[in-house]
Protein backbone atom coordinates (compact mmCIF):
# COMPACT_ATOMS: atom_id res chain seq x y z
CA UNK A 1 0.00 0.00 0.00
CA UNK A 2 2.92 1.91 -0.19
CA UNK A 3 2.27 3.76 -3.21
CA UNK A 4 -1.34 4.55 -1.65
CA UNK A 5 -0.34 6.92 0.40
CA UNK A 6 1.73 8.92 -1.66
CA UNK A 7 0.73 9.63 -4.25
CA UNK A 8 2.15 12.24 -6.56
CA UNK A 9 0.78 16.42 -6.30
CA UNK A 10 -0.64 16.20 -9.74
CA UNK A 11 -3.76 13.14 -8.76
CA UNK A 12 -4.69 15.61 -5.89
CA UNK A 13 -5.40 18.13 -8.69
CA UNK A 14 -6.28 15.61 -11.40
CA UNK A 15 -9.01 14.50 -8.51
CA UNK A 16 -10.38 17.31 -7.69
CA UNK A 17 -9.96 19.05 -11.17
CA UNK A 18 -12.09 16.48 -11.85
CA UNK A 19 -14.88 16.70 -8.90
CA UNK A 20 -15.21 20.68 -9.85
CA UNK A 21 -15.98 20.33 -13.43
CA UNK A 22 -18.62 17.39 -12.94
CA UNK A 23 -20.08 19.40 -10.09
CA UNK A 24 -20.49 22.56 -11.64
CA UNK A 25 -23.65 22.96 -13.19
CA UNK A 26 -25.08 22.28 -9.81
CA UNK A 27 -22.70 24.94 -8.68
CA UNK A 28 -23.26 27.65 -11.39
CA UNK A 29 -27.17 27.00 -10.95
CA UNK A 30 -26.52 27.42 -7.44
CA UNK A 31 -24.87 30.48 -7.80
CA UNK A 32 -27.54 31.69 -10.64
CA UNK A 33 -30.56 30.81 -7.75
CA UNK A 34 -29.20 33.77 -5.41
CA UNK A 35 -28.87 36.66 -8.58
CA UNK A 36 -31.38 38.68 -9.52
CA UNK A 37 -32.94 37.95 -13.09
CA UNK A 38 -31.23 40.60 -14.66
CA UNK A 39 -27.85 39.69 -12.78
CA UNK A 40 -28.58 35.74 -14.02
CA UNK A 41 -28.41 36.33 -17.68
CA UNK A 42 -25.70 39.37 -18.04
CA UNK A 43 -22.94 39.70 -20.59
CA UNK A 44 -20.11 38.81 -19.18
CA UNK A 45 -21.37 35.95 -16.62
CA UNK A 46 -21.15 37.67 -13.23
CA UNK A 47 -19.16 35.62 -10.11
CA UNK A 48 -19.11 38.63 -7.59
CA UNK A 49 -22.64 39.59 -7.15
CA UNK A 50 -24.64 40.52 -4.43
CA UNK A 51 -26.59 37.98 -3.34
CA UNK A 52 -30.54 37.95 -2.97
CA UNK A 53 -33.03 35.44 -1.61
CA UNK A 54 -36.13 37.16 -3.78
CA UNK A 55 -36.37 34.28 -5.95
CA UNK A 56 -37.08 31.88 -3.07
CA UNK A 57 -39.83 34.00 -1.84
CA UNK A 58 -40.74 34.45 -5.58
CA UNK A 59 -40.89 31.02 -6.58
CA UNK A 60 -43.63 30.16 -3.79
CA UNK A 61 -45.72 33.72 -3.89
CA UNK A 62 -45.64 33.11 -7.42
CA UNK A 63 -45.82 29.78 -8.40
CA UNK A 64 -46.85 28.24 -5.49
CA UNK A 65 -43.99 25.95 -5.14
CA UNK A 66 -44.79 23.84 -2.29
CA UNK A 67 -47.74 22.60 -3.13
CA UNK A 68 -45.57 20.51 -5.93
CA UNK A 69 -43.29 19.67 -3.11
CA UNK A 70 -45.27 18.37 -0.94
CA UNK A 71 -46.99 16.12 -4.05
CA UNK A 72 -43.29 15.12 -4.37
CA UNK A 73 -43.16 14.43 -0.13
CA UNK A 74 -46.66 12.35 -0.70
CA UNK A 75 -45.69 10.15 -3.49
CA UNK A 76 -41.88 9.69 -2.96
CA UNK A 77 -42.95 8.61 0.71
CA UNK A 78 -46.31 6.81 0.40
CA UNK A 79 -44.64 4.83 -2.70
CA UNK A 80 -41.93 3.79 -0.64
CA UNK A 81 -43.87 2.93 2.34
CA UNK A 82 -46.29 0.84 0.45
CA UNK A 83 -43.51 -1.10 -1.24
CA UNK A 84 -41.75 -2.31 2.17
CA UNK A 85 -44.90 -3.18 3.54
CA UNK A 86 -45.38 -5.41 0.37
CA UNK A 87 -41.88 -6.51 0.20
CA UNK A 88 -40.32 -6.92 3.37
CA UNK A 89 -42.55 -10.00 4.09
CA UNK A 90 -41.90 -11.33 0.50
CA UNK A 91 -38.06 -11.24 1.23
CA UNK A 92 -38.35 -12.60 4.46
CA UNK A 93 -40.36 -15.45 3.24
CA UNK A 94 -37.70 -15.71 0.47
CA UNK A 95 -34.61 -15.42 2.36
CA UNK A 96 -35.28 -17.26 5.56
CA UNK A 97 -37.77 -20.41 3.72
CA UNK A 98 -36.55 -20.68 0.10
CA UNK A 99 -37.84 -23.33 -1.87
CA UNK A 100 -37.21 -24.55 -4.97
CA UNK A 101 -38.91 -21.87 -6.82
CA UNK A 102 -37.41 -19.11 -5.19
CA UNK A 103 -34.75 -18.04 -7.60
CA UNK A 104 -36.62 -18.20 -10.04
CA UNK A 105 -39.10 -15.89 -8.01
CA UNK A 106 -36.70 -13.53 -7.84
CA UNK A 107 -35.22 -13.13 -11.34
CA UNK A 108 -39.09 -12.50 -12.37
CA UNK A 109 -39.55 -9.82 -10.38
CA UNK A 110 -36.46 -8.18 -11.75
CA UNK A 111 -37.54 -9.01 -15.11
CA UNK A 112 -40.51 -6.63 -14.72
CA UNK A 113 -37.87 -3.98 -14.66
CA UNK A 114 -37.24 -4.48 -17.67
CA UNK A 115 -40.40 -3.56 -19.29
CA UNK A 116 -39.93 -0.03 -20.59
CA UNK A 117 -42.55 2.51 -19.37
CA UNK A 118 -43.12 3.51 -22.57
CA UNK A 119 -44.64 0.27 -23.84
CA UNK A 120 -47.73 0.34 -21.63
CA UNK A 121 -47.80 4.34 -21.44
CA UNK A 122 -51.06 4.15 -23.18
CA UNK A 123 -52.59 1.17 -21.36
CA UNK A 124 -51.70 2.92 -18.16
CA UNK A 125 -52.70 6.48 -19.49
CA UNK A 126 -56.57 4.86 -20.32
CA UNK A 127 -56.54 2.39 -16.86
CA UNK A 128 -55.43 5.57 -14.94
CA UNK A 129 -58.25 7.92 -17.04
CA UNK A 130 -60.83 4.80 -16.92
CA UNK A 131 -60.36 4.45 -12.67
CA UNK A 132 -59.80 7.83 -11.71
CA UNK A 133 -56.60 8.37 -11.29
CA UNK A 134 -55.39 10.03 -13.64
CA UNK A 135 -53.55 13.50 -12.31
CA UNK A 136 -53.61 11.69 -8.45
CA UNK A 137 -51.56 11.33 -5.95
CA UNK A 138 -52.86 7.98 -5.31
CA UNK A 139 -52.09 7.29 -9.30
CA UNK A 140 -48.66 8.56 -8.75
CA UNK A 141 -48.34 6.66 -5.57
CA UNK A 142 -49.13 3.05 -7.07
CA UNK A 143 -46.95 3.64 -10.16
CA UNK A 144 -43.79 4.54 -8.07
CA UNK A 145 -44.59 1.33 -5.74
CA UNK A 146 -44.81 -0.83 -8.93
CA UNK A 147 -41.50 0.25 -10.32
CA UNK A 148 -39.52 -0.01 -7.02
CA UNK A 149 -40.92 -2.85 -5.59
CA UNK A 150 -38.34 -5.26 -7.72
CA UNK A 151 -35.41 -3.15 -6.53
CA UNK A 152 -36.86 -2.90 -2.82
CA UNK A 153 -37.60 -6.91 -2.32
CA UNK A 154 -34.35 -7.42 -4.24
CA UNK A 155 -32.36 -5.22 -1.56
CA UNK A 156 -34.12 -6.46 1.63
CA UNK A 157 -33.84 -9.57 0.78
CA UNK A 158 -30.09 -9.03 0.66
CA UNK A 159 -30.10 -7.63 3.75
CA UNK A 160 -31.72 -10.37 5.56
CA UNK A 161 -29.59 -13.34 4.32
CA UNK A 162 -26.74 -11.72 6.18
CA UNK A 163 -28.60 -12.25 9.00
CA UNK A 164 -26.95 -14.86 11.06
CA UNK A 165 -29.41 -17.49 11.47
CA UNK A 166 -28.39 -18.85 14.78
CA UNK A 167 -30.04 -15.88 16.05
CA UNK A 168 -33.38 -16.28 14.79
CA UNK A 169 -32.58 -20.14 15.67
CA UNK A 170 -32.21 -19.21 19.64
CA UNK A 171 -35.37 -17.46 18.98
CA UNK A 172 -37.73 -19.84 17.55
CA UNK A 173 -36.47 -22.49 20.24
CA UNK A 174 -37.97 -19.86 22.82
CA UNK A 175 -41.07 -20.48 21.64
CA UNK A 176 -41.42 -16.94 19.53
CA UNK A 177 -44.21 -16.84 16.98
CA UNK A 178 -43.56 -15.92 12.99
CA UNK A 179 -44.82 -12.46 13.93
CA UNK A 180 -42.52 -11.86 16.80
CA UNK A 181 -39.77 -12.96 15.38
CA UNK A 182 -40.04 -10.57 12.58
CA UNK A 183 -41.07 -7.92 14.97
CA UNK A 184 -38.31 -8.11 17.65
CA UNK A 185 -35.25 -9.51 16.15
CA UNK A 186 -35.51 -9.69 12.68
CA UNK A 187 -36.45 -5.98 12.14
CA UNK A 188 -33.98 -4.44 14.64
CA UNK A 189 -31.26 -6.42 12.87
CA UNK A 190 -31.87 -5.27 9.50
CA UNK A 191 -32.88 -2.10 10.47
CA UNK A 192 -30.31 -0.23 8.54
CA UNK A 193 -30.54 -2.28 5.80
CA UNK A 194 -34.16 -1.41 5.55
CA UNK A 195 -33.44 2.42 6.31
CA UNK A 196 -31.05 2.30 3.14
CA UNK A 197 -33.21 0.98 1.07
CA UNK A 198 -36.14 3.34 1.84
CA UNK A 199 -33.51 6.11 0.95
CA UNK A 200 -32.91 4.63 -2.63
CA UNK A 201 -37.05 4.41 -2.85
CA UNK A 202 -37.53 7.88 -2.00
CA UNK A 203 -34.67 8.88 -4.37
CA UNK A 204 -35.89 7.19 -6.91
CA UNK A 205 -39.61 8.11 -6.82
CA UNK A 206 -38.71 11.66 -6.12
CA UNK A 207 -36.65 11.98 -9.29
CA UNK A 208 -39.42 9.55 -11.58
CA UNK A 209 -40.43 11.72 -14.56
CA UNK A 210 -41.75 9.54 -17.25
CA UNK A 211 -44.99 9.17 -15.44
CA UNK A 212 -45.42 12.24 -13.82
CA UNK A 213 -45.11 13.99 -17.14
CA UNK A 214 -47.57 11.94 -18.64
CA UNK A 215 -50.01 11.46 -15.87
CA UNK A 216 -50.37 14.43 -14.15
CA UNK A 217 -51.47 18.32 -14.83
CA UNK A 218 -51.50 20.11 -12.24
CA UNK A 219 -53.14 18.85 -9.02
CA UNK A 220 -50.77 15.61 -8.33
CA UNK A 221 -47.92 17.26 -10.43
CA UNK A 222 -44.38 16.39 -8.54
CA UNK A 223 -41.52 18.76 -8.53
CA UNK A 224 -40.38 16.82 -11.44
CA UNK A 225 -43.58 18.48 -13.75
CA UNK A 226 -43.20 21.67 -12.12
CA UNK A 227 -39.61 22.28 -13.07
CA UNK A 228 -40.68 20.74 -16.65
CA UNK A 229 -42.98 23.75 -17.11
CA UNK A 230 -39.57 26.39 -16.61
CA UNK A 231 -39.30 24.34 -20.26
CA UNK A 232 -41.91 26.97 -22.13
CA UNK A 233 -39.80 29.68 -24.23
CA UNK A 234 -41.78 32.32 -22.86
CA UNK A 235 -40.42 34.77 -20.03
CA UNK A 236 -36.77 33.09 -18.89
CA UNK A 237 -36.83 33.15 -15.19
CA UNK A 238 -33.35 31.81 -14.53
CA UNK A 239 -32.94 33.00 -11.31
CA UNK A 240 -36.14 31.26 -10.20
CA UNK A 241 -35.83 28.51 -12.25
CA UNK A 242 -32.47 28.66 -10.07
CA UNK A 243 -33.91 28.70 -6.87
CA UNK A 244 -36.56 25.65 -7.87
CA UNK A 245 -34.50 22.99 -8.90
CA UNK A 246 -32.03 23.84 -5.80
CA UNK A 247 -34.69 23.04 -3.53
CA UNK A 248 -35.88 20.08 -5.58
CA UNK A 249 -32.62 18.49 -5.67
CA UNK A 250 -31.06 19.76 -1.82
CA UNK A 251 -32.87 16.73 0.15
CA UNK A 252 -32.51 13.59 -2.78
CA UNK A 253 -28.60 15.31 -3.05
CA UNK A 254 -28.29 14.82 0.66
CA UNK A 255 -30.17 11.27 0.67
CA UNK A 256 -27.85 10.03 -2.62
CA UNK A 257 -24.62 11.48 -0.33
CA UNK A 258 -25.55 9.56 2.68
CA UNK A 259 -26.40 5.74 0.94
CA UNK A 260 -23.57 5.87 -1.90
CA UNK A 261 -22.48 2.48 -1.01
CA UNK A 262 -25.65 0.66 -0.44
CA UNK A 263 -26.85 2.35 -4.06
CA UNK A 264 -24.51 0.67 -5.66
CA UNK A 265 -25.86 -2.30 -4.01
CA UNK A 266 -29.84 -1.46 -5.00
CA UNK A 267 -28.64 -0.33 -8.42
CA UNK A 268 -26.91 -3.70 -9.93
CA UNK A 269 -28.82 -5.76 -7.86
CA UNK A 270 -26.28 -7.34 -6.02
CA UNK A 271 -23.97 -7.66 -8.83
CA UNK A 272 -21.35 -5.36 -7.61
CA UNK A 273 -21.13 -5.25 -4.12
CA UNK B 1 -28.17 -23.50 -2.45
CA UNK B 2 -26.21 -24.89 1.04
CA UNK B 3 -28.65 -21.84 2.45
CA UNK B 4 -31.71 -23.63 1.63
CA UNK B 5 -30.40 -27.36 2.53
CA UNK B 6 -30.01 -26.14 6.20
CA UNK B 7 -33.29 -24.27 6.66
CA UNK B 8 -35.82 -26.97 5.12
CA UNK B 9 -36.43 -28.39 8.08
CA UNK B 10 -37.89 -25.51 9.47
CA UNK B 11 -40.19 -25.28 6.36
CA UNK B 12 -42.96 -27.22 7.84
CA UNK B 13 -43.03 -25.13 10.94
CA UNK B 14 -44.00 -21.94 9.34
CA UNK B 15 -46.97 -22.60 7.19
CA UNK B 16 -47.57 -18.67 5.82
CA UNK B 17 -44.30 -18.33 3.68
CA UNK B 18 -46.22 -18.75 0.40
CA UNK B 19 -48.70 -16.18 1.76
CA UNK B 20 -45.83 -13.81 2.61
CA UNK B 21 -44.43 -13.33 -1.26
CA UNK B 22 -48.05 -13.59 -2.59
CA UNK B 23 -49.01 -10.37 -2.17
CA UNK B 24 -45.75 -9.01 -3.85
CA UNK B 25 -45.61 -11.60 -6.64
CA UNK B 26 -49.61 -10.79 -7.39
CA UNK B 27 -48.71 -6.91 -7.52
CA UNK B 28 -46.29 -7.58 -10.17
CA UNK B 29 -48.24 -9.92 -12.27
CA UNK B 30 -50.87 -7.13 -12.72
CA UNK B 31 -48.25 -4.46 -13.19
CA UNK B 32 -47.05 -6.86 -15.95
CA UNK B 33 -49.63 -8.80 -17.49
CA UNK B 34 -52.68 -6.12 -17.56
CA UNK B 35 -51.26 -3.43 -19.20
CA UNK B 36 -49.37 -5.86 -21.37
CA UNK B 37 -52.50 -7.73 -22.55
CA UNK B 38 -54.22 -4.10 -23.27
CA UNK B 39 -51.04 -3.42 -25.26
CA UNK B 40 -51.32 -6.04 -27.75
CA UNK B 41 -55.34 -5.92 -27.68
CA UNK B 42 -55.26 -2.14 -28.49
CA UNK B 43 -52.73 -2.69 -31.72
CA UNK B 44 -55.14 -4.74 -33.14
CA UNK B 45 -57.00 -2.14 -33.18
CA UNK B 46 -57.97 1.23 -35.37
CA UNK B 47 -58.42 3.08 -31.63
CA UNK B 48 -58.38 7.07 -31.63
CA UNK B 49 -58.93 8.58 -28.24
CA UNK B 50 -60.34 12.31 -30.51
CA UNK B 51 -62.88 10.24 -32.35
CA UNK B 52 -63.49 6.62 -29.95
CA UNK B 53 -66.91 5.74 -31.39
CA UNK B 54 -65.15 4.73 -34.63
CA UNK B 55 -63.46 1.65 -32.99
CA UNK B 56 -62.33 -1.22 -34.78
CA UNK B 57 -60.69 -4.40 -34.79
CA UNK B 58 -57.92 -4.24 -37.67
CA UNK B 59 -55.86 -6.70 -37.04
CA UNK B 60 -52.09 -6.34 -37.88
CA UNK B 61 -52.93 -3.21 -39.94
CA UNK B 62 -50.95 -1.06 -36.69
CA UNK B 63 -48.43 -3.16 -37.07
CA UNK B 64 -47.83 -2.84 -40.49
CA UNK B 65 -48.82 1.26 -40.32
CA UNK B 66 -45.89 1.85 -37.78
CA UNK B 67 -43.17 -0.68 -39.23
CA UNK B 68 -43.40 1.28 -42.53
CA UNK B 69 -43.46 4.69 -41.09
CA UNK B 70 -40.31 6.12 -41.66
CA UNK B 71 -40.29 8.14 -38.70
CA UNK B 72 -40.35 4.79 -36.55
CA UNK B 73 -36.83 4.00 -38.28
CA UNK B 74 -35.42 7.09 -37.86
CA UNK B 75 -36.07 7.10 -34.51
CA UNK B 76 -34.57 3.80 -33.82
CA UNK B 77 -31.13 4.71 -35.83
CA UNK B 78 -31.34 8.12 -33.12
CA UNK B 79 -32.31 5.52 -30.06
CA UNK B 80 -29.81 3.25 -30.90
CA UNK B 81 -27.17 6.19 -31.82
CA UNK B 82 -27.77 8.01 -28.19
CA UNK B 83 -27.42 4.70 -26.39
CA UNK B 84 -24.46 3.37 -28.09
CA UNK B 85 -22.58 7.38 -27.62
CA UNK B 86 -23.46 7.59 -24.22
CA UNK B 87 -22.64 4.23 -23.19
CA UNK B 88 -19.10 4.22 -24.54
CA UNK B 89 -18.58 7.77 -23.47
CA UNK B 90 -19.77 6.60 -19.46
CA UNK B 91 -17.80 3.46 -19.50
CA UNK B 92 -14.78 5.00 -20.96
CA UNK B 93 -14.57 8.03 -18.66
CA UNK B 94 -16.06 5.98 -15.77
CA UNK B 95 -13.14 3.32 -15.45
CA UNK B 96 -10.38 5.94 -16.12
CA UNK B 97 -11.69 7.85 -13.13
CA UNK B 98 -12.32 4.91 -11.50
CA UNK B 99 -8.72 4.64 -10.90
CA UNK B 100 -8.40 8.30 -10.36
CA UNK B 101 -10.56 8.24 -7.49
CA UNK B 102 -9.26 4.90 -6.01
CA UNK B 103 -5.63 6.47 -5.44
CA UNK B 104 -5.18 8.14 -2.45
CA UNK B 105 -5.38 12.06 -2.16
CA UNK B 106 -6.04 14.87 -0.30
CA UNK B 107 -9.64 14.84 0.50
CA UNK B 108 -10.38 11.87 -1.94
CA UNK B 109 -13.51 11.45 0.23
CA UNK B 110 -15.29 15.01 -0.50
CA UNK B 111 -14.15 15.01 -4.06
CA UNK B 112 -15.89 11.85 -4.41
CA UNK B 113 -19.48 12.76 -3.32
CA UNK B 114 -18.88 16.08 -5.69
CA UNK B 115 -18.14 13.88 -8.35
CA UNK B 116 -21.03 11.38 -8.12
CA UNK B 117 -23.73 14.05 -7.40
CA UNK B 118 -25.28 14.63 -10.79
CA UNK B 119 -26.69 10.89 -10.60
CA UNK B 120 -29.09 12.69 -7.68
CA UNK B 121 -30.18 15.42 -9.45
CA UNK B 122 -33.87 14.65 -10.89
CA UNK B 123 -33.52 14.88 -15.11
CA UNK B 124 -35.64 17.62 -16.22
CA UNK B 125 -33.04 19.73 -13.80
CA UNK B 126 -30.13 19.06 -15.31
CA UNK B 127 -31.61 18.98 -18.39
CA UNK B 128 -32.99 22.65 -17.78
CA UNK B 129 -29.49 23.76 -16.93
CA UNK B 130 -27.76 22.60 -19.17
CA UNK B 131 -30.31 23.83 -21.81
CA UNK B 132 -30.44 27.84 -20.68
CA UNK B 133 -27.60 27.98 -18.09
CA UNK B 134 -24.89 26.40 -20.08
CA UNK B 135 -26.05 25.77 -23.85
CA UNK B 136 -28.42 28.55 -24.42
CA UNK B 137 -26.90 30.20 -28.02
CA UNK B 138 -26.66 34.23 -26.59
CA UNK B 139 -26.79 33.71 -22.33
CA UNK B 140 -25.59 30.23 -21.49
CA UNK B 141 -21.87 30.10 -20.41
CA UNK B 142 -20.50 28.25 -23.01
CA UNK B 143 -21.64 30.85 -25.81
CA UNK B 144 -20.46 33.56 -23.21
CA UNK B 145 -17.05 32.14 -23.31
CA UNK B 146 -16.23 31.16 -26.43
CA UNK B 147 -17.77 34.54 -28.26
CA UNK B 148 -15.27 35.80 -25.11
CA UNK B 149 -12.49 34.04 -26.71
CA UNK B 150 -13.43 35.48 -30.37
CA UNK B 151 -14.80 31.87 -31.55
CA UNK B 152 -18.84 32.75 -31.82
CA UNK B 153 -21.46 30.52 -29.98
CA UNK B 154 -22.86 27.61 -31.24
CA UNK B 155 -26.48 27.01 -30.97
CA UNK B 156 -26.52 23.70 -29.55
CA UNK B 157 -30.18 22.56 -29.45
CA UNK B 158 -30.28 24.03 -32.92
CA UNK B 159 -26.63 22.99 -34.93
CA UNK B 160 -25.76 19.63 -32.56
CA UNK B 161 -29.15 18.74 -30.85
CA UNK B 162 -28.74 15.22 -30.69
CA UNK B 163 -25.03 15.84 -29.62
CA UNK B 164 -25.89 18.37 -27.17
CA UNK B 165 -28.55 15.61 -25.66
CA UNK B 166 -25.99 12.91 -25.64
CA UNK B 167 -23.69 15.45 -23.65
CA UNK B 168 -26.79 15.82 -20.93
CA UNK B 169 -27.28 12.43 -20.34
CA UNK B 170 -23.64 11.15 -20.22
CA UNK B 171 -22.98 14.18 -17.37
CA UNK B 172 -26.14 12.42 -15.86
CA UNK B 173 -25.22 9.01 -15.98
CA UNK B 174 -21.09 9.34 -15.82
CA UNK B 175 -20.99 9.24 -12.08
CA UNK B 176 -23.33 5.92 -12.03
CA UNK B 177 -20.56 3.74 -14.04
CA UNK B 178 -17.74 5.67 -11.70
CA UNK B 179 -19.67 4.91 -8.55
CA UNK B 180 -20.31 1.25 -9.64
CA UNK B 181 -16.76 0.34 -11.26
CA UNK B 182 -15.43 2.41 -8.50
CA UNK B 183 -16.97 0.06 -5.58
CA UNK B 184 -15.60 -2.66 -7.61
CA UNK B 185 -12.18 -1.56 -8.18
CA UNK B 186 -11.84 -1.67 -4.37
CA UNK B 187 -13.04 -5.21 -4.43
CA UNK B 188 -9.29 -6.12 -6.15
CA UNK B 189 -7.11 -7.88 -4.07
CA UNK B 190 -4.27 -5.96 -3.49
CA UNK B 191 -1.74 -8.64 -2.61
CA UNK B 192 -2.10 -9.32 -6.61
CA UNK B 193 -1.12 -5.64 -7.38
CA UNK B 194 1.80 -5.85 -5.10
CA UNK B 195 2.67 -8.97 -6.95
CA UNK B 196 2.42 -7.71 -10.56
CA UNK B 197 3.93 -4.57 -9.28
CA UNK B 198 7.14 -6.78 -7.97
CA UNK B 199 7.44 -8.33 -10.83
CA UNK B 200 7.95 -5.11 -12.48
CA UNK B 201 4.52 -4.36 -14.41
CA UNK B 202 4.31 -0.54 -14.87
CA UNK B 203 0.93 1.10 -14.06
CA UNK B 204 -0.30 0.55 -18.17
CA UNK B 205 0.36 -2.92 -17.64
CA UNK B 206 -0.97 -3.41 -14.44
CA UNK B 207 -4.37 -1.39 -15.53
CA UNK B 208 -3.88 -4.06 -18.56
CA UNK B 209 -4.19 -7.33 -17.04
CA UNK B 210 -4.78 -6.65 -13.94
CA UNK B 211 -7.45 -4.09 -13.04
CA UNK B 212 -9.56 -4.16 -16.90
CA UNK B 213 -9.96 -7.72 -16.35
CA UNK B 214 -11.11 -7.54 -12.27
CA UNK B 215 -13.46 -5.14 -13.98
CA UNK B 216 -14.82 -6.44 -17.19
CA UNK B 217 -18.19 -7.99 -14.97
CA UNK B 218 -18.78 -4.71 -13.50
CA UNK B 219 -18.33 -3.13 -16.99
CA UNK B 220 -20.50 -5.67 -18.40
CA UNK B 221 -23.39 -4.86 -15.71
CA UNK B 222 -23.49 -1.29 -16.09
CA UNK B 223 -23.71 -1.41 -19.89
CA UNK B 224 -26.67 -3.83 -19.75
CA UNK B 225 -28.69 -1.24 -17.37
CA UNK B 226 -27.51 1.82 -18.48
CA UNK B 227 -29.18 0.40 -21.30
CA UNK B 228 -32.24 -0.31 -19.77
CA UNK B 229 -32.26 3.62 -19.04
CA UNK B 230 -31.08 4.87 -21.76
CA UNK B 231 -33.33 3.36 -23.83
CA UNK B 232 -36.29 4.88 -22.14
CA UNK B 233 -34.72 8.28 -21.90
CA UNK B 234 -37.59 10.91 -22.14
CA UNK B 235 -37.82 13.98 -19.50
CA UNK B 236 -34.07 15.52 -20.84
CA UNK B 237 -35.65 15.18 -24.70
CA UNK B 238 -39.29 16.73 -23.37
CA UNK B 239 -37.92 19.43 -21.82
CA UNK B 240 -34.87 20.50 -24.06
CA UNK B 241 -35.60 19.98 -27.53
CA UNK B 242 -38.84 17.86 -28.07
CA UNK B 243 -37.49 15.12 -30.07
CA UNK B 244 -36.62 18.43 -32.87
CA UNK B 245 -35.30 20.30 -34.79
CA UNK B 246 -37.49 18.18 -37.42
CA UNK B 247 -37.04 14.33 -35.98
CA UNK B 248 -33.41 14.97 -34.52
CA UNK B 249 -33.60 13.52 -31.61
CA UNK B 250 -36.85 11.88 -31.68
CA UNK B 251 -35.84 8.69 -30.20
CA UNK B 252 -38.06 5.38 -30.00
CA UNK B 253 -39.46 6.69 -26.48
CA UNK B 254 -40.58 10.07 -28.00
CA UNK B 255 -41.77 8.97 -30.82
CA UNK B 256 -44.20 6.36 -28.96
CA UNK B 257 -45.21 9.73 -27.27
CA UNK B 258 -46.26 11.40 -30.33
CA UNK B 259 -48.16 8.93 -31.02
CA UNK B 260 -49.75 8.29 -27.62
CA UNK B 261 -50.47 11.63 -25.58
CA UNK B 262 -50.28 14.43 -28.95
CA UNK B 263 -52.00 12.70 -31.91
CA UNK B 264 -53.93 10.28 -28.82
CA UNK B 265 -53.38 7.28 -31.85
CA UNK B 266 -54.28 4.11 -29.22
CA UNK B 267 -53.63 1.68 -31.85
CA UNK B 268 -50.84 3.14 -33.38
CA UNK B 269 -48.93 3.96 -29.84
CA UNK B 270 -49.58 0.32 -28.72
CA UNK B 271 -48.18 -1.30 -31.59
CA UNK B 272 -45.20 1.03 -31.11
CA UNK B 273 -45.20 0.54 -27.80
CA UNK B 274 -44.58 -3.59 -28.27
CA UNK B 275 -41.34 -2.70 -30.73
CA UNK B 276 -39.77 -1.44 -27.32
CA UNK B 277 -40.85 -3.86 -25.38
CA UNK B 278 -39.24 -6.88 -27.85
CA UNK B 279 -36.19 -4.01 -28.26
CA UNK B 280 -35.69 -4.26 -24.24
CA UNK B 281 -36.41 -7.91 -24.17
CA UNK B 282 -33.26 -9.11 -25.98
CA UNK B 283 -31.47 -6.71 -24.16
CA UNK B 284 -32.62 -8.10 -20.45
CA UNK B 285 -32.44 -11.92 -21.33
CA UNK B 286 -28.03 -11.03 -21.21
CA UNK B 287 -28.90 -8.85 -18.39
CA UNK B 288 -30.84 -11.58 -16.43
CA UNK B 289 -28.46 -14.60 -17.45
CA UNK B 290 -25.40 -12.47 -15.71
CA UNK B 291 -27.42 -11.49 -12.22
CA UNK B 292 -28.87 -15.14 -12.61
CA UNK B 293 -25.62 -15.96 -12.45
CA UNK B 294 -24.69 -14.27 -9.70
CA UNK B 295 -27.50 -15.55 -7.12
CA UNK B 296 -25.63 -18.67 -6.48
CA UNK B 297 -22.36 -16.70 -5.05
Amino acid sequence: MASKSSSPWWITLLGWLVAGLLCFPIFWMFITSFKTEVAAVATPPQLLFKPTLENYADIQARASYFTFAWNSVVISLGATILALVLAIPAAYAMSFFPTKRTKGTLVWMLSTKMLPAVGVLMPIYILAREMGLLDTRIGLVIINTLINLPIVVWMIYSFFKEVPKEILEADRMDGASTWQELRHVLLPLALPGIASTALLSIILSWNEAFWSLNLTTFDAAPLTSFIASFSSPQGLFWAKLSAASTLAIAPILIFGWISQRQLVRGLTFGAVK
Amino acid sequence: MAASVVSRPQQKTTAPAGLLVAPAIIALVLWMVVPLAMAIWFACQRYNLLSPDNREFVGVQNFVYVLTDSSLWISIGITLMLVMSVLVITIGLGTLLAVLFNQEFAGRGVARVLAISPFFVMPTVSALIWKNMLMHPVNGLFAQVTRGLGLGAIDWFADLPLLAIIIIVSWQWLPFALLILLTSIQSLDTDQMEAARMDGANALALFRFVVLPHLSRAIAVVAMIETIFFLAIFAEIFVTTAGGPGLATTNLAYYIYLKALLEFDVGGASAGGLIAVVLANIIAIFLMRSVARNLDT
